[in-house]
Formats: C-alpha cells, sequence, structure tokens
C-alpha cells in the first residue's frame, strides 16, 4: 500500500474509535441524572491513539503480523524445554514458604494460586480436552466449598474427612447436570452450564435457612496436621501439633500447611489428568473435540465419555471449593459469580487449551496480577477480556503453547 | 383476574424489551451460526448511550419530548450500531473458519471487555432518569385493585411488533435480506455469487445492535435505572427467548420474548420473587433439552 490509502485507512479508523468513544467516554453523568461533565480530551487522544496504532499497524511487513505468529507457532520446542520450566515451577512452589519472599501475604496468595491452578487443570479436562465450554464452572467450585462449610457446621467433620467428600458430591453434581444437557451442541452447552452456575448462585443466595444466604458460613476449621491442630492451646485431651513438635506457635504454620495441602492436591491432580490422557477415555476425549460425528461413526458411545470429563472437571473443582473454604474460613455466594467462571475461562484460554504448564503459569499470574497494584486490579478483568479476544484471533491454542496431541498416528 | 391482567400487561411491556435484543441474537444466530454473547452488552451501551443523550438535550434545552426523543432514538441506534460493527470486525471476523469454540471465547471475552469499559468511564454506580413520558389510563377496576396501563407500554410493544413487521419485510423484500438468506444458507456459494459476505455479516450486526439500542432506550424510560451490569442478565434472557421461539427466526424472537417477559412478569407476581431468574433459566435448559429448535424454527441437521 502506497501512503495515500494508508492514511485514509488509518483516518477512517480513527473516525470509528471517535464515534465510539464520543458517547461513553465524552460524557459523563452525575448519578441523579441531572447533569454531566465532558472529557473530550480523552476522545481526541483515543482517536488519535487509533489512528497513529492503524498507521504504524500499516508499516510493519505482512509476515511480522500476529496472526502469521500464530501458524508458526507449532515450531516451539516441546519435550525439554517443557520438562525443565515444569520441574522449576514445581521446585520453586515446594521451596516458596523458606524463600526470603515468605510472608502471611506472599503464602496465603500461593494459596489463592494453587486453588486457581487447581481450578484451570479442573476446566481443563472438560474444555481443553473434551472441548466442551463450560461456563457455569463456578457451580461446582461452590458446591464443593458449600459442603464442606455446611458439614462442618453441622457435623463438625473436619477438613480431611470433607476433602474428598466435597470432590464427590462436586461430580455427583456434574454426572446429575451432565445426563440431560451433554447431548447438545457446544455453543448451547455453554449458555445451559451458565444458567445452571447462575441457578446455584442464586439459591445459595436465596436458601437462607440452610445456606445462610448472603451472610454466607463463616467459622470454616481448617486443616490439622495428621488429626493435631495448628494452635497455641487446645482443649484437654487434644494434642497440638505445636506442642507435639515442641515448636513454639506461629499463625504463620497454619498458612504453611494450608498451603502445602493445596499443593499436595495440584500435583496429585496434575499427575492425575497427565495418566487419564493416555488411557483410552483421555483419548476419546481428545478425539471427540476434534471430531464428535466421527467419533460416533466410530462407535463411541459420545454421552458417556463427556460425562467422565465433565464429573472429573466438576470433582476438581469441589476440591478447589473445599481448599478455598478452607483458606477464607469464611464463604458466601459473593464468592461464587460468574466474574469467577470467567477468570477460570481465561486461565485455561490463556494458558493453551489441553496444556497443563501453561494453564499452571496463567493460573499463577492471574492470580497474582491484581497484587501488583490496586488501580491495576480496576483494569483487570478489562484485561482478561481483551486478551481472551486477542489470544482467539492471534494464538488460538494459548500463548504458552506447548502442547502436542497426547497421541499421533506415526506414533502409534 | 385484575391482578393477573396487570402482571399480563406488565409482562408483555418486559417482553417486548427481550424480544428486541432477541432479534439481534436470532440474526446473527441464523447468519453466521454463533451465539454473540456480547449482545446483552450492546443493549447496555444502547441504554447507556440513551441516558447521556437525554440529559444533554436536557441541559443545552431540547425539552419537546417527542423532538428529545426522536432525536435521542436516532443518536443512540447510530452509535450503537458503530458498536456493533466494531465488535464483530475485532472480535468475530479474524475467526470465521478458526476452531470451533473460538468465536465463542472471543465473544465472552469481548462482553467482559465492554461491560469493564463501560464500568470503568462511567462509574459502578447505578445512573437514574427522571420519568419523560408520563401518564396512562386504566384499563378496567375490579375489587378496588385498577388495572393501569401507561402510554410508555403502549409505545413500547408497539414499537417492537412495528419493528418486527419491518424489519421481517426486509429479509423477505430487499436485496440485503436475499444476500443474508442466500449468506446463511451457504456461505462460500453465497460469495461465489457475487454477495459480499463481509458486507452482509456486517450489516446483520448493525442491525442488530441498533434494535439493542432502542431496546436499551425503552429500559432507560420504562426502569429509569441502569448500571453497567444489565446487560449480562437481559442477554441471558433474551437468547433464552430466540431459544424458546426458535434461533433463526424473527417472528420466533418476538413470540420468545413475549413469552419469556410473561413468565418473569407472572413468576414475580405469583411465586417468590428472588426465584424468578431461576425460572428464566429453567425454561432455556428445559426447552433446549426438549425443543431445541424453538417453537418456530426447523430442526437442525447435522452436517460432515
Amino acid at each position: 500500500m502506497s501512503a495515500a490509502p494508508r492514511v485514509k485507512d488509518a483516518g477512517l479508523a480513527a473516525l470509528i474509535a471517535l464515534a465510539l468513544a464520543f458517547p461513553l467516554i465524552g460524557f459523563e453523568t452525575s448519578d441523579a441524572g441531572v447533569g454531566f461533565s465532558t472529557r473530550f480530551s480523552w476522545v481526541a487522544i483515543a482517536a488519535a491513539v487509533v489512528f497513529a496504532g492503524r498507521l504504524l499497524f500499516g508499516l510493519v511487513p505482512r509476515r511480522f503480523h500476529l496472526h502469521q505468529f500464530g501458524v508458526r507457532k507449532t515450531a516451539i520446542p516441546q519435550g525439554k524445554l517443557v520438562k525443565l520450566a515444569s520441574a522449576a515451577l514445581i521446585v520453586f512452589a515446594v521451596l516458596l514458604p523458606v524463600t526470603p519472599f515468605a510472608s502471611r501475604r506472599s503464602i496465603d496468595l500461593g494459596t489463592l494460586a494453587l486453588i486457581y491452578v487447581i481450578l484451570g487443570w479442573g476446566l481443563n479436562v472438560v474444555v481443553g480436552l473434551a472441548g466442551l465450554l463450560d461456563l457455569g464452572y463456578v457451580a461446582f467450585y461452590a458446591v464443593g466449598a458449600y459442603t464442606f462449610a455446611l458439614a462442618a457446621q453441622w457435623y463438625h467433620v473436619s477438613f480431611w474427612e470433607m476433602l474428598p467428600l466435597s470432590g464427590m458430591t462436586a461430580a455427583t453434581a456434574g454426572i446429575l447436570l451432565g445426563i440431560p444437557v451433554l447431548r447438545l451442541r457446544g455453543d448451547y452447552l455453554a449458555i445451559v452450564t451458565l444458567g445452571f452456575g447462575e441457578i446455584v448462585r442464586i439459591v445459595l443466595n436465596n436458601w437462607t435457612a440452610v445456606t445462610g444466604g448472603p451472610n454466607g458460613i463463616g467459622d470454616i476449621p481448617r486443616p490439622s496436621v495428621f488429626g493435631m491442630p495448628i494452635a497455641a492451646g487446645a482443649p484437654a485431651g487434644v494434642t497440638t501439633f505445636n506442642h507435639f513438635f515442641g515448636i513454639a506457635y506461629d499463625p504463620i504454620q497454619r498458612l504453611i500447611w494450608l498451603y502445602y495441602v493445596a499443593l499436595a492436591v495440584a500435583l496429585a491432580i496434575n499427575w492425575f489428568s497427565l495418566r487419564v490422557r493416555r488411557l483410552p477415555i483421555g483419548r476419546a476425549w481428545e478425539a471427540l473435540r476434534e471430531d464428535e460425528i466421527a467419533c460416533r461413526a466410530l462407535g463411541l458411545n459420545p454421552t458417556t465419555t463427556k460425562l467422565s470429563a465433565f464429573a472429573i472437571g466438576a470433582m476438581t473443582g469441589g476440591f478447589a471449593g473445599a481448599l478455598f473454604a478452607a483458606r477464607a474460613g469464611f464463604i458466601s455466594p459473593e464468592s461464587f459469580n460468574f466474574q469467577e467462571s470467567a477468570t477460570v475461562l481465561s486461565i485455561v484460554v490463556l494458558g493453551g487449551m489441553g496444556s497443563q504448564l501453561g494453564v499452571a503459569l496463567a493460573a499463577v499470574i492471574l492470580a497474582t496480577l491484581p497484587e501488583f497494584g490496586r488501580e491495576f486490579a480496576q483494569y483487570r478483568m478489562l484485561i482478561f477480556g481483551a486478551a481472551m479476544v486477542a489470544i482467539m484471533i492471534w494464538r488460538p491454542r494459548g500463548i504458552f503453547t506447548i502442547r502436542a496431541p497426547s497421541v499421533r498416528l506415526d506414533r502409534i | 383476574m385484575a391482578y393477573f391482567i396487570q402482571q399480563l400487561v406488565n409482562g408483555l411491556t418486559l417482553g417486548a424489551i427481550y424480544a428486541l435484543i432477541a432479534i439481534g441474537y436470532t440474526m446473527v444466530y441464523g447468519i453466521v451460526g454463533m451465539i454473540n454473547f456480547a449482545h446483552g452488552e450492546i443493549f447496555m451501551i444502547g441504554a447507556f448511550i440513551s441516558l447521556i443523550f437525554f440529559v444533554v438535550l436536557g441541559v443545552i434545552g431540547i425539552t419537546w419530548i417527542p423532538l428529545a426523543l426522536l432525536l435521542v432514538l436516532l443518536i443512540a441506534m447510530a452509535l450503537t450500531a458503530v458498536y456493533g460493527w466494531a465488535v464483530e470486525r475485532i472480535a468475530y471476523r479474524p475467526l470465521r473458519g478458526s476452531f470451533r469454540l473460538a468465536p465463542l471465547i472471543s465473544a465472552i471475552g469481548m462482553s467482559i471487555f465492554l461491560q469493564n469499559y463501560v464500568l470503568l468511564v462511567q462509574g459502578a454506580h447505578e445512573k437514574a432518569l427522571p420519568p419523560i413520558i408520563t401518564g396512562g389510563f386504566d384499563l378496567m377496576q375490579q375489587g378496588g385493585f385498577v388495572v393501569s396501563v401507561s402510554w410508555l407500554q403502549l409505545i413500547i410493544v408497539g414499537a417492537t411488533l412495528l419493528l418486527m413487521v419491518v424489519f421481517t419485510a426486509i429479509i423477505q423484500l430487499t436485496p440485503l435480506g436475499r444476500a443474508q438468506r442466500a449468506t446463511e444458507q451457504d456461505m462460500t456459494m453465497a460469495a461465489l455469487l457475487g454477495i459480499d459476505v463481509d458486507r452482509t455479516i456486517s450489516l446483520t450486526f448493525v442491525i442488530g445492535a441498533a434494535l439493542a439500542a432502542v431496546a436499551g432506550l425503552m429500559v432507560t424510560l420504562q426502569y429509569g435505572v441502569i448500571d453497567f451490569f444489565i446487560g449480562f442478565l437481559a442477554g441471558i434472557k433474551a437468547f433464552t427467548a430466540a431459544v424458546l421461539g426458535g434461533i433463526g427466526s424473527l417472528p420466533g424472537a418476538v413470540l420468545g420474548g413475549l413469552l419469556i417477559g410473561v413468565i418473569e412478569a407472572f413468576w414475580s407476581g405469583y411465586c417468590p420473587s428472588e426465584y424468578k431468574d431461576v425460572a428464566v433459566y429453567a425454561v432455556l435448559i428445559l426447552v433446549l433439552m426438549f425443543r431445541p429448535s424453538g417453537l418456530l424454527g426447523r430442526p437442525e441437521v447435522e452436517k460432515v
């Protein structure tokens, strides 16, 4: 393109930016709806940025355009690099509490990041491997958290008794939801799961007699160390962890213990999903993701295959929910809104659907992002949204795309 | 009985607004086969633009209501249509021919982006507008309960039906409509026969967004309070309406919208109203499970 059409093209883009920015950025009404203030300089800046951006974009040679990278991305080295990065990540995670970074804040944040890693891996089985877009994943997270919290409230059972039960309840919920809806096509399934997630949240919010409604449930017990609570003093007949080992009590010990529990759960889930992927069922998921009609023609039962992916994803969500409840000590329906589902989905999308390492990295980044400044937190969801669009356009298999199919024809 | 009729009137008004949004879903789905998840946010943006220009016109002194209404309607439709166009151009067009879930994920990203964009530039607080069209008449009276219908409710239902007729005519009779139907049937073949597929799809989004802007204007007038989050729920309900009526069918979208509005109004009137959204989601799930082609839609054939 020569210069004139390029400028014209950029001018057109700027004009559109002007039309987009003018009403919503140009004016800000007062909340009462009687007066307004103007911010036309912002509109001008937006249009100028778009003009310059479009002009510069036109100058970049075509082979450097971002979506050209998307085609070449398969050339990224695999195998060794992934193993090295994974090992480094695990070593860092294990050593975090003894590094200089260790503080109440950072360990707590690490636990939260691990919960997101678990959620990401769980949803990864559903979206990344089986190709089922689940927009209501947070429902299973909520089921897990509420199972633990309610059982602890009514029957005083411990974290360790409830962790498997939370997973099982969530998996049951997944199967119950899955049986009727998994016959649906991809985008219908997405909307139905979104509806299910919202139903769960609304019920939790309004069924006050059982769930406490918007007030939530508090006093959720922390996990004990093999039956011994971490505490300064204990009621008669109970040996505390500190007493048993003769260590002085420090509140950070609870956080570190919970962190390691979350890490253990995360690694177990990682191991499980890496294994299950190589089983016939895991291969069936990936085959189903690629072509459902072909799978049906080959005699795979799509419903049971999808159901197993859905149930495993839900179970993982349930584990994450129990950990979340134990970490916060308090849960309310507000923690389980659609935004949370969208966050987990963007973790899976950004990490590269199907890639364990990518999802883990994305989860850690997204969970710790808001800590880099409160202003940044304000823009967090804005950036998530824009990143999801950008990733789909430029690198539809994720930023950290490093995963080949588990099985290839030439390797069988 | 009087209470029943009052709920019916309220439900039809609400349903008309859902119907206008549902038309956007149904047209886009018909032509490109994707759920435009960001459509609810386009509606929300239409409502914001309407509210902003009502305030602006009021301040600069255009207070004759019919003129102000017309100006706001035109401005909101035009500017919201630009949003609809831009969303398609940025988030969906580059993905045509990408893998199956890509456009849907991109649409969800777009929806999150637009919601937070409005949150940032307009604030998290609810925005209120004093009533602009007031008055109405009493339809009937029974046992001390008066059924009243406001002029605004009549305008909303009337405008929806009028727009449905106009757009059905556009799709049936104009070259644009023919191009749309051809693109819907077979995109490649339509392109080979000289139809500008990109332009047709863009125009579909533009029309959908303009109708969503009308819905946004009506919500602003009828309820007087909006915030950045209204698009999420309205979007899901309108999508439910489109599915209930049979996705791809324009009269179906209007029928579905009115039905959803009435279901919601009756549920609020007779059952615990905090569960009214659950009722709508339940309708969505049941329709998709038992009659995915909806009331007026054609059954879908899966092709390899």
